[in-house]
């Protein structure tokens, strides 16, 4: 495929990942509510919420590096979903996938956060980047157990190609990391928690826990973009987990049924906790979960 | 309806500071004279509408999506706490509450509105963005209601901010409350629902109104 | 409480006993006893609990009527009194040093009824009414619904007589 189709492909593939990452949340929401008794709000309801946002006549910007925040953030999540190849084996959606790309993409996991940190510290408010260094001191603490049970990936499979690592998982269930890789998987599910932000990692989004920072100060448009942004980062980390340790996707209905049932693992756990401080979360992501990793990369150097 | 042209008040020449840039800028006449170019200092303007098919379909996401700020001002508070339990349940209708006013686009006003009320609710529906409604509910924000003849509590809250749905009752039922919101949504859809221009174009009369009666006025004259 | 009213009735001129329920007693203390008759209440007998301190404007009288009610949790009983001050300069002694929570108590009543307390902190801080200029406002020379109609303004009445309009919607044949 030449570059251009291989681009327009590229683009339709975003375009079906934002789609299903917003369906997702508001999924979400409405198991959320029928489990509390409730009815809930209808299925596309972040869609309008993103129109209505972006509807807005008047929006507040203190500065350049304010109005760069989300554009930082929404970079990230698409960087982000551009390097993961999404259907195993089709030619259209696996984006642009290359070696080396894993490591590629836990940068960007991570860039995302880190332009929305130096955004937010220049809001309207003197101390709003308190609520900025939770956030971070937070993603940081979750990607020690991720970054381990990476490592242990590419020791098993000696590769760091997606592709490649989600080629050595066909053939059957028995093939997936799943079952190949159990303490790989157990650490990087529960960095997964920290992640996706449910309970009980949720004290980063949650606005009514210190009312500055980004959850509060931004608004109209640019709240439009970070929730389209929210869309398009959690349908590329679920691609990622599906294509690390699930066994990939060949068609789309796989890939939505995979993601579905990784997603309804945080959702569950996150119904059913309340909320770490910011300090305990570090303390409980650097004890089990890393020794798990650290196990996980033992066993495969032996 | 035939749009006016807005109506300033200018800030006669000999009474402006050196750092006011002309005609229609705000003094914040309130502020200590140090911190008085640390504010903003331009007027609301009035927001100019698209074309008709796109108000249309803007219109409808934002009666789809309303978000209420989440500020008690008064006895009606107690009124929003049902609506978001599992019987009334405004969430099925879009509706969230918000901490920040920022990010809200309703602003419902519950009960009666003393000074040092007011002068919170000025200042935070100033801080609203884009077209932004009032829900007025029970009858103390109507006129006075049972604080009719209090020397604290003022009795008609469409002087000093422009409002959109009145409820009544003391304290309305939720189920009340909820028609008001559906009057709402029907009023914004046609595209009647235009407070923030109102404000902007009557900006001067309303703030007269304000600091008459606040008269310790220490905030910028336009809290953005 | 009778032999409470009796014991301390001499040495600090209590006067005009009433006794509503068992716990419950009331008494009438001048200005100049107050302050030790409530550390020997609160030291002595027990009334470790400043319940609430409020005021009655007597405006035929010419006096304001202050009223503290203390509380013994030991014995369960409630113990009113009652201090006049003149109407023109009413001083009393702040009784913060005894409870802190008078602070609070004070303040209100120096914002509503103008009452002096010499050396309460804070008492000068708007507790409701910020930016208040005028008399103060619980007092029954203070005409409020004069006030108010002449700094707010009014909405005028609707005449819309509801009932004569849902007779009319729901019974037309009547």
């Amino acid at each position: 495929m030449n570059i251009a189709s291989k681009l327009i492909w590229a683009f339709i593939s975003l375009g079906v990942v934002t789609v299903w990452g917003l369906t997702l949340g508001g999924i979400v929401y409405k198991i959320f509510a029928r489990v509390q008794g409730r009815l809930g709000p209808p299925v596309w309801q972040p869609f309008i919420d993103i129109f209505k946002n972006n509807s807005k006549r008047t929006s507040i910007s203190h500065g350049i590096m304010y109005y760069l925040g989300p554009v930082f953030r929404i970079a990230g999540g698409i960087g982000t979903y551009m390097f993961i190849p999404v259907l195993f084996g089709s030619a259209h959606f696996s984006n642009f996938s290359m070696s080396g790309d894993l490591l590629l993409v836990m940068y960007f996991i991570f860039f995302g956060q880190l332009g929305m940190a130096l955004g937010a510290g220049e809001g309207g408010h003197p101390y709003s980047a308190i609520g900025v260094s939770r956030g971070l001191a937070q993603m940081t603490a979750f990607e020690v157990p991720f970054a381990l049970s990476v490592i242990s990936l590419a020791m098993q499979y000696k590769t760091l190609n997606i592709t490649d690592i989600v080629a050595a998982q066909q053939g059957g269930f028995l093939n997936w990391t799943l079952f190949t890789n159990p303490l790989a998987v157990a650490a990087a599910m529960i960095a997964m928690l920290g992640m996706n932000m449910h309970n009980p990692f949720s004290i980063v989004i949650a606005p009514q826990e210190i009312p500055i920072g980004p959850p509060t100060e931004y608004q109209s448009a640019f709240l439009g973009l970070l929730a389209t942004n929210r869309g398009i980062f959690n349908g590329a980390k679920l691609v990622l987990f599906m294509n690390l340790y699930f066994g990939g996707a060949t068609n789309l209905a796989a890939l939505v049924a995979k993601t579905f049932c990784i997603y309804m693992f945080s959702v569950f756990v996150g119904a059913a906790f309340p909320r770490f401080r910011a300090e305990d979360s570090i303390r409980f992501f650097l004890k089990v979960p890393t020794l798990v990793g650290i196990a996980a990369v033992l066993l495969w150097t032996l | 309806m035939p749009e006016d042209k807005e109506i300033v008040t200018p800030v006669p020449p000999a009474e402006r500071p050196e750092w006011v840039k002309d005609e229609r800028t705000l003094t914040n006449s309130g502020l200590p004279e140090e911190e008085r170019d640390w504010f903003c200092d331009a007027r609301p303007r009035r927001a100019e509408k698209s074309w008709r098919v796109v108000e249309n379909f803007m219109n409808w996401a934002r009666a789809h999506s309303l978000w209420i700020l989440a500020f008690g001002t008064g006895c009606g508070a107690i009124e929003l706490r049902p609506l978001v339990t599992a019987r009334y349940d405004i969430s099925r209708l879009g509706m969230q509450m918000r901490p920040t006013p920022r990010q809200a686009s309703v602003f419902l006003i519950g009960g009666y509105v003393s000074l040092k009320t007011l002068k919170r609710i000025v200042r935070s529906y100033e801080q609203m963005q884009g077209p932004k409604f009032v829900v007025a509910v029970c009858s103390c924000a109507i006129n006075g209601g049972m604080y009719w003849d209090s020397y604290n509590t003022i009795k008609r809250i469409d002087e000093y901010i422009p409002v959109d749905v009145y409820v009544t009752g003391c304290m309305p039922r939720p189920e009340a409350v909820l028609a008001g919101f559906n009057l709402l949504k029907k009023l914004i859809r046609e595209g009647k629902a235009e407070g923030q221009n109102l404000y902007a174009d009557k900006f001067d009369w309303f703030k007269a109104n304000q600091k008459q009666v606040i008269t310790d006025w220490n905030m910028p004259d336009y809290n953005w | 409480m009778r032999q409470l009213y009796d014991q301390l009735k001499d040495t600090y001129r209590l006067t005009e006993y009433g006794e509503r329920h068992p716990g419950q007693a009331a008494a009438q203390v001048p200005a100049e006893r107050l302050t030790s008759l409530l550390t020997q209440l609160r030291d002595a007998h027990g009334f470790s609990h400043l319940v609430l301190m409020t005021c009655v404007d007597w405006l035929e009288q010419g006096q304001f009527q202050v009223t503290y009610i203390l509380h013994n949790h030991t014995r369960r009983q409630d113990f009113i009194l009652k201090v006049r001050v003149d109407r023109a300069h009413p001083v009393l002694p702040s009784i913060h040093t005894l409870w802190k929570q008078a602070r609070v108590y004070q303040r209100e009543l120096h914002e509503m009824f103008g009452l002096e307390f010499p050396g309460s902190p804070g008492i000068d801080e708007p507790m409701i009414l910020e930016s208040w200029q005028g008399p103060p406002p619980m007092r029954r020379d203070f005409d409020t619904r004069k006030f108010s109609e002449e700094r707010y303004s009014h909405r005028p009445r609707s005449h819309s007589e509801p009932e004569a309009r849902m007779k009319e919607q729901l019974y037309p044949e009547d």
